[in-house]
């Protein structure tokens, strides 16, 4: 079949989707085109899926290690707290598209993996330093005298009484900053053009393609999802005697 | 630097020098509440009868609570994708989103709220002679409304930080138009933008504390109630998260 004749310089009247060799049930943009997906599922929806992941991952691995940092620190001389937690509050009150928009021009920064993993990581600070930093002051006093009492070092008594019993404080901040990383990884497509933001934001352009916006959201709420499971049951491993509590 | 000139865009009211036509930002503003405005009541008038009946039978606590849970991990673009697939892009789609993501807390909260209500203080109405329905709008309700008004604060702050992406989904109008537009508004403008966002979810939050204040029942105000106005940015400071940044 060949394309429809245009006048010069006129859009085309009928949106087209996909490439010349699409699909009928793709140009006529039905709700789910099982036929595009598993085309595009190894060139398009797969590469995005495993940046998804790899983007959080970074986010949720680099923000862990500074906010856990930040919070032994705070653990130690309770002073620090506050100025960490009113910077993180300020990081965490602006809108994502707003900070990823704003670090694209800065020198260094551009359209780059770097760009949208410091918003990224610049959002999950607060809600883990909060967490971790509550997770290891809610450790009981009676525990920790009886550890002290046992003749533990300072640095003994973190690692074996303190940082387990804060563990499922840790967890419970663990899981919101990883929910939260998904879903901000899906708005930093818009700067880094990686992960299952790229997908939606094609479909969006392309007049509201249905089956990639479908198959784009289905997977990212499914990965969101996925994620929270696999960090309660990392939780039940690395806490075998709240378990057998419960 | 940045800051001195997001603050005179704000003075200029969004204009940019040498352009004319450029929506104000307080007309962006406007719509921007316009929006918010409409799914926060939307999602009161759906969730909160669900939440407190709910909570007056004691019932469902598992989907009541579950859905938290559950809408904590929705990510928000996915939702506006899934959304605009069904209902087209435009302000349907926007609305929907912001619906889905308010709605949870608002139930979720109500729940609780009714729930947790002293069963000895309902047994004693019910004793005196109340009907069901004078237990709950006198004795329930009363009592429940600070964690019910949590709930409602928590959604409407979502609700307004979010609308700046009904810009991605085709709805321009909104403050969200010069976020997603760094090329013509620059870093001054976008910075700007988000100053007045933030600015407006903390007023609304603001507004919500002072309802929540007229709404209590006067025995039950505390005296710290009044000055936390801004429970948001306390709420950070003070409490572990409970729930993520949506957008």
């Amino acid at each position: 079949m060949s394309p429809p004749l245009l006048l010069a310089g006129a859009g085309p009247i009928i949106p087209s989707f996909g490439s010349p060799r699409s699909f009928a049930c793709e140009r006529n943009n039905g709700t789910f085109c099982w036929h595009w997906f598993s085309t595009n599922w190894s060139s398009v929806l797969w590469p995005a899926l495993r940046q998804h992941v790899v983007l959080t991952l970074i986010g949720v691995g680099i923000g862990f290690i500074i906010a856990s940092t930040l919070a032994l620190f705070a653990h130690r001389r309770g002073w620090i707290e506050r100025p960490v937690v009113i910077l993180t509050a300020i990081l965490y009150t602006i809108p994502s598209l707003a900070l990823f928009e704003l670090l694209v021009p800065v020198p260094g920064f551009g359209l780059s993996l770097l760009t949208a993993e410091t918003a990224i990581v610049s959002y999950t600070l607060l809600i883990l330093f909060r967490n971790i930093l509550t997770g290891l002051r809610g450790v009981p006093a009676e525990v920790k005298d009886a550890a002290r009492g046992m003749g533990m070092t300072p640095r003994q008594m973190l690692l074996r009484v303190e940082i387990p019993l804060a563990l499922p404080a840790i967890f419970a901040g663990l899981r919101i900053a990883t929910v939260t990383v998904i879903s901000l990884a899906t708005v930093a497509s818009l700067v880094d053009n990686e992960g299952l933001g790229v997908p939606i934001l094609a479909a969006i352009a392309n007049n509201g393609f249905k089956t990639e916006l479908i198959a784009g959201g289905v997977l990212a709420v499914a990965l969101a999802l996925v994620a929270d499971a696999l960090l309660v049951g990392l939780q039940r491993l690395v806490t075998p005697w709240a378990r057998r509590l419960a | 630097m940045i800051l001195v000139h997001a603050l005179q865009f704000i003075a200029r009211n969004g204009q940019l020098p040498g352009e004319s036509g450029l929506p104000t930002l307080v007309h962006l503003t406007l719509v921007t509440i316009k929006i918010a405005g409409l799914a926060v009541l939307i999602s009161i008038v759906v969730g909160l009868p669900v939440g407190v009946i709910l909570g007056h039978l004691h019932r469902g606590s598992f989907v009541a609570i579950n859905l938290g849970n559950l809408w904590r991990s929705l990510p928000s673009l996915a939702v506006l994708a899934i959304g605009a697939a069904f209902l087209g892009l435009g302000l349907n789609v926007v609305l929907f989103a912001l619906i889905v993501l308010a709605v949870p807390p608002i139930i979720t909260n109500a729940y609780v709220a009714v729930d947790e209500v002293d069963r000895d203080l309902v047994d004693a109405a019910r004793g005196m002679g109340m009907t069901e329905r004078q237990i709950l709008l006198q004795i329930e309700l009363p009592l429940a409304v600070p964690l019910i008004m949590a709930g409602v604060r928590t959604g409407a702050l979502f609700v307004v930080s979010t609308t700046t992406i009904a810009s991605l989904a085709g709805y321009s109008g909104t403050l969200g138009d010069i976020i997603v537009n760094e090329t013509s508004y620059q870093r001054s403008g976008v910075l700007g933008a988000a100053i007045c966002i933030a600015g407006l979810a903390l007023t609304v939050d603001a507004l919500l504390a002072g309802a929540q204040w007229t709404l209590t029942p006067r025995a039950l105000r505390r005296r710290g109630d009044g000055r936390e106005a801004v429970r948001s940015l306390t709420a950070l400071v003070e409490e572990p998260a409970t729930a993520g940044k949506l957008s």
